[in-house]
């Protein structure tokens, strides 16, 4: 590969394609096309929050779609709440509903990370194909959950009927909440960066390579891996609580398998544990589902085949095509 | 006489029939170096495991600074200064040879959660790491990929790790392997000056390093101490005779 196509910049350079389409669909009046990548956005961010625990840390983890499933889930139940001026619970002290985005956000991130510290401090017990089945296991169990509780929706789901506010911003422009959700996504990508080149990011990359070593070192992997877990599931969860209110809607199908598994494909696709890699693999992901589905309702034939193309051929997924292989000092 | 660092007695372990560790007594004082000598699956590198706390004994005691220890795992007992090197090499390999001395830095800290500053700019561990490598003379291969490394640098950055750990013992298995002539004949220089630094419990195949570096050797035959003593009772004890040195004088 040549030289001058470095990770770094090709980052850069998907950043302001990401940011410059929507601009652009603007300006040409197609407020669609923004929503659509809106879409990628927040599924990009799902992936990120993946990429965390799967690409630097190896945990293969078959069921994130609770972590975004529980960030929505936080949203949609604090908006009805507002909505209908009842509180949450009124003893031992007065819960409020709300419509402030950054409270909404910050409490998905808490009750995801939550949920990732019970279900990873069990999970991580195992490793391999134990610990993708076990975290499918535990995914399904909310996923069923969330179905029988009728409380909020159940099958049925839960409808928001005014998008939650964000100071300054109009969020029922497609503009504004297309920026809102991007801006997101770049704070976390940045944090993720400076996360990976830190010790611990050295600590959980040395993990996925040789954990017997990291043992012999005095360093506990069990920690390692669950705490990458934890701040896994609340990207994940965080990306949820956006999802949530770009759709006005959450329904316990943001936590089926299928959820889960596209989250993986995203990474699979763009490159596992390269920084971008999940959010090259999102907008593919919205892209062949626009340009092949309004085609043919089997459009996911043709992401399948792009998917064995990529394990096949591309091991290094989009990024890996691009700029060559990891670099580490 | 200097009360020893570590000290196992009635050591015991079987996998099922096979007694891999039969009530070894053993222990490293201050200063020296223990070599641990035996024939091929006599239990010498399960012992090491035993003390690193990698497999669990089925009886006896480990003391380490007077301090039973039998109870801690693997990891509480690195934190306390037992550091072992392995066998086989055993590295990040993604890491270039200075990430790798500058994780052992960072584990000897026990720094997990450092979320922010970028340890490419981190001079406390860069300098370590440094120091480290260049005592192994690995300097000049610092930035050099693990995976890219030749066998012997691979060993030798094994020791630089151990050596970031700054530990209260060495548990080293076989730190010659494979290191050919000159690279042992190196090496054995090297280590026999790390002894002040701490004490080392050696497994070592190459007898001319045991019987150049060893203060006192413990011979060890399916999973018993059979003899002990300095070079030169070694070398004329009977038993050992028979028992492994004869298929080498041959």
């Amino acid at each position: 590969m040549p030289e001058f196509v470095t990770e770094h910049r090709l980052n850069i350079l998907l950043a302001l394609i990401l940011l410059g389409g929507p601009l652009v669909a603007h300006f040409a009046d197609e407020p669609f096309l923004v929503t659509l990548a809106t879409r990628a956005t927040i599924l990009a961010l799902a992936g990120v929050g993946l990429n965390i625990a799967l690409g630097l840390g190896g945990l293969v983890s078959f069921g994130h779609a609770a972590f975004f499933g529980v960030g929505g889930y936080a949203v949609g139940i604090l908006a009805s709440h507002h909505q209908t001026y009842e509180p949450l619970m009124t003893s031992p002290f007065v819960i409020n509903g709300t419509n402030q985005m950054l409270v909404l956000w910050l409490v998905a991130v808490l009750v995801s990370g939550l949920a990732a510290l019970v279900i990873g401090a069990l999970s991580l017990r195992t490793s391999g194909v134990y610990f993708i089945m076990i975290t499918l296991a535990f995914a399904q169990m909310i996923y069923y959950f969330a179905i029988s509780w009728p409380a909020y929706g159940g099958e049925d789901g839960l409808s928001i009927y005014v998008r939650n506010a964000f100071p300054g911003l109009n969020t029922l422009r497609p503009l504004d909440f297309f920026l809102l959700c991007y801006a997101v996504l770049i704070v976390v990508l940045l944090a993720q960066w400076k996360m990976t080149g830190a010790r611990f990011g050295m600590a959980l990359q040395a993990v996925r390579q040789n954990e017997g070593r990291v043992a012999a070192l005095g360093l506990s992997p069990y920690r390692i891996k669950l705490a990458a877990f934890v701040i896994s599931g609340m990207v994940t969860g965080l990306a949820g609580a956006l999802y949530a209110d770009l759709n006005r809607f959450v329904s316990p199908t943001m936590m089926s398998w299928h959820l889960s598994g596209e989250i993986m494909v995203f990474i699979i696709l763009g490159g596992v544990a390269r920084l971008f890699g999940p959010v090259v693999g999102a907008c593919l992901f919205v892209l062949f589902e626009h340009a092949f589905g309004s085609v043919t309702e089997h459009w996911q034939f043709f992401l399948g085949a792009a998917l064995l193309a990529v394990v096949l051929f591309a091991r290094g997924g989009f990024i890996g095509l691009v700029a060559g292989r990891v670099r580490h000092d | 006489m200097t009360e020893p660092v570590l000290e196992l007695s009635g050591l015991s372990k079987s996998f099922g029939a096979l007694k891999v560790t039969d009530a070894v007594d053993l222990d490293l004082r201050p200063g020296e170096i223990h070599a641990l000598i035996g024939p091929n699956g006599a239990g010498k590198s399960s012992l090491i495991k035993l003390v690193a706390g990698e497999l669990a004994a089925d009886a006896g005691s480990i003391r380490f600074d007077g301090r039973e220890i039998s109870d801690l795992d693997q990891i509480e007992r690195a934190r306390l200064g037992l550091t072992r090197t392995f066998q086989v090499s055993s590295l990040i390999p993604e890491f270039s040879a200075r990430g790798n001395v500058m994780f052992a830095a960072q584990a000897r800290r026990k720094s997990i959660f450092g979320f922010f500053r970028q340890v490419s700019r981190d001079r406390e561990l860069i300098d370590e790491a440094m120091e480290a490598l260049d005592r192994v003379g690995l300097s000049g291969r610092a930035a050099v990929r693990v995976s890219e490394l030749s066998h012997g640098e691979k060993r030798l950055l094994e020791i630089a790790m151990a050596l970031a750990m700054r530990p209260r013992i060495f548990l080293m298995d076989e730190p010659m392997a494979g290191l050919g002539q000159e690279g042992s004949a190196k090496l054995i220089g090297f280590l026999d000056k790390l002894r002040t630094q701490a004490p080392i419990l050696l497994i070592e195949h190459d007898m001319d390093a045991v019987f150049q570096l060893a203060d006192r050797i413990s011979v060890l035959v399916s999973g018993k101490i059979i003899a002990r003593g300095t070079a030169d009772e070694i070398r004329n004890h009977p038993e050992v005779r028979t028992a492994y040195l004869g298929e080498d004088a041959a």
